[in-house]
């Protein structure tokens, strides 16, 4: 999933990092940050020799990402259930700002759904019509009660478009990326369980 | 207060692109106007406070000026993680604008009660927080606030002073007892009390609206041996502050306001003010008690 956002939709480079008009990447799973933070460096947002020193008291990497310590990271998350609402304010922005253009993209976990602040963020977005933002879902099915109906019923019962696909696919992945409405936000649940197919 | 707030902020709107309002239905409809006017930059979240956060965080990541706005429980404490996390974490900064604050509205009971906001804020590092005692000090404080580059907390009351005391917010003497006289500081709406209170007796009185920063040099240069310190939220919040102020001299420190038990109990405003001690009456025997203290030691 990192990989081809990073590689095949999003519009950003280490030179426009600070471009008011680049796409933003919000990874709301903060824990997730081995792949974050080698498909940066593999990007050239920041040093491989950093890779090598995650946690260490002088690293700028950590378990969780700080954007004002790690160049190319939007938020600073860990906390579940952080990135949506950021995501919402951060697509708010930029339509306020006539920023028409740059689209917000925010990574969750299916169990990150659990937490409530996620439904205020979802139901908020799609009563709006908040047509820069895309949600995705990377669902391994980790909630410890799952998603009757798929995670993405959560966001389609409130004016989401949704597409669901192989996580592993990176076609499939690109597709249902840039598959989105003109006129509502859009989530894309990437389902990676092994052996099961979404 | 409150419609001082929204008249300012409403000008605000108008005046600066940068900044946006952030609302969770609390005084929504006295912001329609403005939202016709402004429709990216009034943003009524609905009662989701801790989107009402977030949403501000991401505001200001994207270079606007975020005013977020509700009920003082429901801003401060509910959204307390989004506070720490979505604004200051972030380095993302925020003007929070809360009412109701420790028991404006005391018939509603706990859930609306809100006197430990001033704590939680002060947990955190680099705020301002203003409590204004009058009106007249509120449009002032917040274009301020919006002005500056900080994050800042206004707490708004309906509780209120006679006089309004606009400026920066350094100690300002109100009543001057002379050098070596007791010092009684008193923060926005409790300075008519306390006034009152001790009317009769030899105390310097000086009222600051800005609890942080603390005016440190003013209290050093006011501070004999005795202080009190008297606030219309948690009893002792501002106690750290002037403790560390005056740690290389002797002094005695008396810390008043809203006490931490829950009272259970409805009533009015006044009502609350006078079971926390903190009417005329209820200062005046603290601070006879304290006073008398040092008449028994010496």
């Amino acid at each position: 999933m990192l990989w081809v956002l990073y590689d095949r939709v999003l519009r950003i480079t280490p030179e426009t990092a600070d471009d008011p008009d680049r796409d933003r990447f919000l990874l709301s799973k903060g824990h997730a940050v081995a792949g974050y933070y080698a498909v940066l460096a593999a990007k050239g947002f920041l040093p491989d020799h950093w890779l090598d020193d995650q946690g260490g008291p002088d690293s700028r990497l950590g378990d969780h990402p700080d954007r004002l310590l790690v160049p190319g990271v939007e938020i600073g998350s860990g906390s579940l259930g952080h990135g949506l609402g950021l995501g919402v304010g951060t697509a708010l922005g930029l339509r306020a700002q006539g920023r028409t253009d740059p689209r917000v993209y925010v990574l969750l976990g299916d169990a990150e759904l659990d937490e409530g602040s996620n439904h205020e963020a979802i139901a908020y977005a799609g009563a709006t019509g908040l047509v820069n933002l895309t949600a995705i879902v990377l669902d391994n099915r980790s909630a410890s009660h799952g998603w009757p109906g798929g995670a993405a019923s959560r966001f389609t019962v409130n004016g989401w478009t949704a597409a669901t696909v192989d996580g592993r696919d990176h076609d499939a992945l690109h597709t249902a990326l840039t598959g989105h409405d003109p006129h509502r936000p859009h989530v894309v649940v990437a389902v990676v369980t092994d052996g099961e197919q979404p | 207060m409150r419609e001082t707030f929204i008249d300012t902020m409403t000008g605000l709107l108008a005046e600066d692109p940068r900044t946006a309002v952030v609302l969770a239905d609390i005084s929504a409809a006295s912001f329609a106007p403005a939202a016709r006017r402004h429709p990216d930059r009034v943003l009524n979240v609905g009662i989701r406070e801790q989107l009402l956060i977030g949403v501000a965080g991401g505001l200001a990541l994207t270079g606007l000026r975020p005013v977020a706005h509700s009920y003082a429980p429901f801003l401060i404490e509910r959204a307390y993680e989004q506070i720490k996390l979505d604004l200051d974490h972030q380095g993302a900064e925020a003007v929070l604008v809360g009412i109701g604050a420790s028991y404006d509205r005391a018939e509603a009971g706990r859930t609306h009660l809100s006197p430990a906001d001033v704590a939680l804020i002060d947990s955190l590092h680099g705020w301002t927080v203003h409590v204004p005692g009058h009106p007249g000090e509120v449009a002032p404080l917040l274009r301020a606030a919006v002005a500056a580059d900080s994050s800042a907390y206004l707490r708004l009351s309906t509780q209120r002073n006679t006089r309004a005391y606009p400026g920066g917010g350094d100690l300002r003497v109100v009543r001057d007892a002379g050098p070596g006289a007791t010092l009684l500081v008193a923060v926005g709406p409790v300075l008519d009390a306390a006034l009152a209170a001790v009317a009769d007796l030899p105390v310097t009185v000086a009222y600051t609206h800005r609890p942080r920063p603390f005016d440190v040099a003013g209290l050093r240069a006011l501070a004999g041996t005795e202080v009190v310190l008297v606030e219309p939220y948690l009893a002792g919040t501002s106690a750290r502050v002037v403790s560390e102020a005056l740690a290389d001299r002797p002094h005695r420190l008396l810390s008043l306001g809203v006490g931490r038990a829950e009272l259970r109990r409805y009533g009015t405003a006044e009502d609350h003010t006078r079971w926390h001690g903190l009417d005329a009456a209820g200062l005046r025997r603290s601070v006879d008690s304290f006073l008398g203290e040092l008449s028994a030691v010496s």
